[in-house]
């Protein structure tokens, strides 16, 4: 096959290209990434105030959470979440009647739970070190001008935790980009990794598609970054 | 007149150390009591047991009348029986600590009109009038838009100071507001205690200070190893001191 001037065409977004495929991909892994990270959002903050609440019961089921999901194989947790979490729900539907007899868990929702819910548990340790590290006078100061916990929280907890957990929360948002391809053995999903795989093995030209795979996760990552050091800035102002 | 605070055999352990012994105590509006001892005697304990930072084992305290309800535990400690109460005396007890403990998120303004906007429910307009005015009280108006950080920790007290005032308090609870400052930067901040003393607020005000304890308080509390040893007013207490302790403490602390 002769290779370079007619790899650039290969890209292309005519007819015979692969750049709109590619560029569809590359929205597919964004959406999922996006979708996933904010799902670990909330896993974080619930194991983190979990870990750190004054029950023994809820701390129990936080350690749980963290030490399994911390312990497999992300791959490996992804098939048993996505597919005994879409059984699990219709099996919690069937309870309700009949009448949810045909409901079928979509795709897309279960592979966002499923990243969340693996996401989470390593945004609760970067949660939880970070509310950790808010100086306690701050939060005293709260208390003894008569904010409520919910108030303390909102006001003072989580906008003091982001400076400390950002760090740690880009990482997991980076991370979650490239966690996402690995929806792409679910086989429902087109995202970048499975369309460069459709390239790769439809033009054989396998160095170059996923080079080019490669390529798109790095536009991603350097995307966020500038993006990170613009957050960064926010949350450090007053500190420097 | 009108008891503003009162504390009633109040007992507070940690663990093995009982760091109060049944301290009672009050306060009338306008009273600046003044609390020494050495450290160790508990009246940091004591400040941070009334608006319940420490939740003391036994005893009680009434702000403006009203008691902080606490419901006793079998394990020998206690606890608020309603915690909304707790914050509603809390708004009223305005606390000023020694490490200023700003919100280091927010700049000055906004550490003055947190609570009242958030707590309190004050308008947003409203509320930075005031603040604007307290912080010129205390000297900092230049110093609205900074945030804490960029500030001297004599600018950081007094805004810590605005902070309390902010809530309008009932009483002003001062934890050795000048203890963690530079030298030089002590007499910025006592000065401002003293104009709101002498203003007529009800202030507890834990000290190493002699100075201001003997000419703006009208009251001073002795603590030693968590009971109140004497108490008077400053010609007494420091003027004619009649425990053993108290000679020593004072002379320990004169240089």
């Amino acid at each position: 096959m002769d290779p370079s001037p007619s790899l650039f065409s290969l890209m292309s977004f005519g007819h015979d290209g692969w750049g709109a495929r590619f560029m569809d991909g590359l929205v597919v892994t964004v959406e999922v990434s996006l979708a996933a990270y904010a799902v670990s959002l909330v896993f974080g903050l619930l194991g983190a105030g979990a870990k750190l609440s004054p029950y023994k019961w809820l701390r129990s089921i936080a350690d749980v959470y963290t030490t399994l999901v911390r312990a497999l194989p992300e791959l490996l947790l992804l098939l048993l979440v996505y597919y005994s979490g879409a059984d699990a729900i219709k099996f919690l539907l069937s309870f309700l009647g009949d009448d949810y007899d045909d409901v079928e868990v979509d795709p897309f929702a279960a592979a966002v739970m499923a990243l969340g819910f693996i996401g989470g548990a390593y945004m609760t340790e970067v949660m939880r070190g970070a509310i950790q590290s808010i100086p306690v006078g701050q939060i005293e100061a709260a208390k003894a001008c008569g904010m409520s916990p919910l108030l303390r929280v909102r006001r003072i907890i989580l906008p003091q935790m982001l400076r400390f957990a950002l760090p740690g929360m880009s990482n997991l948002w980076l991370n979650a980009t490239k966690d996402s391809s690995l929806i792409s053995v679910l086989g429902s999903f087109q995202d970048i990794l499975f369309m460069g795989y459709r390239a790769a093995s439809t033009t054989k030209h396998y160095s170059f598609f996923y080079s080019m795979t490669a390529v798109s996760f790095l536009v991603i990552t350097l995307v966020s970054m500038a993006g990170i050091r613009l957050l960064e800035a926010r949350v450090n102002r007053g500190y420097k | 007149m009108d008891t503003t605070l009162k504390v009633e055999d109040l007992h507070k352990r940690f663990g093995e150390a009982e760091v109060l012994k049944g301290v009672s105590l009050s306060a009338n509006t306008g009273d600046v009591i003044a609390m020494i001892g050495s450290s160790g005697s508990g009246k940091s304990t004591l400040l941070r047991c009334i608006n319940l930072l420490e939740i003391p084992n036994s005893g009680r305290v009434y702000v403006n009348g009203e008691l902080i309800r606490m419901k006793a535990l079998p394990d020998g400690t206690s606890k608020p029986e309603d915690q909304k109460q707790v914050e509603r005396i809390r708004s009223k007890l305005a606390m000023v600590f020694q490490s200023f403990n700003l919100w280091s998120h927010r700049t000055i303004l906004e550490n003055v009109i947190e609570a009242p906007v958030h707590v309190l429910g004050v308008p947003k307009k409203e509320a930075i009038e005031r603040a604007e005015a307290l912080l010129a009280k205390v000297g900092i108006a230049d110093k609205r838009n900074f945030y804490p950080n960029h500030l001297s920790g004599g600018q950081q007290q007094r805004a810590a100071i605005a902070r309390a005032l902010a809530m309008e308090p009932s009483v002003l609870l001062f934890d050795e507001p000048t203890s963690a400052l530079d030298p030089e930067l002590v007499g910025e901040v006592l000065q401002v205690m003293r104009k709101l003393a002498e203003e007529g607020r009800t202030m507890l005000v834990v000290t190493h200070e002699m100075g201001f304890a003997r000419d703006v308080a009208n009251q001073i509390v002795f603590l030693h190893k968590g009971q109140i040893e004497e108490q008077g007013t400053p010609a007494e207490v420091i003027g004619h001191p009649k425990s053993e302790r108290l000679k020593q403490f004072l002379s320990s602390t004169r240089h």
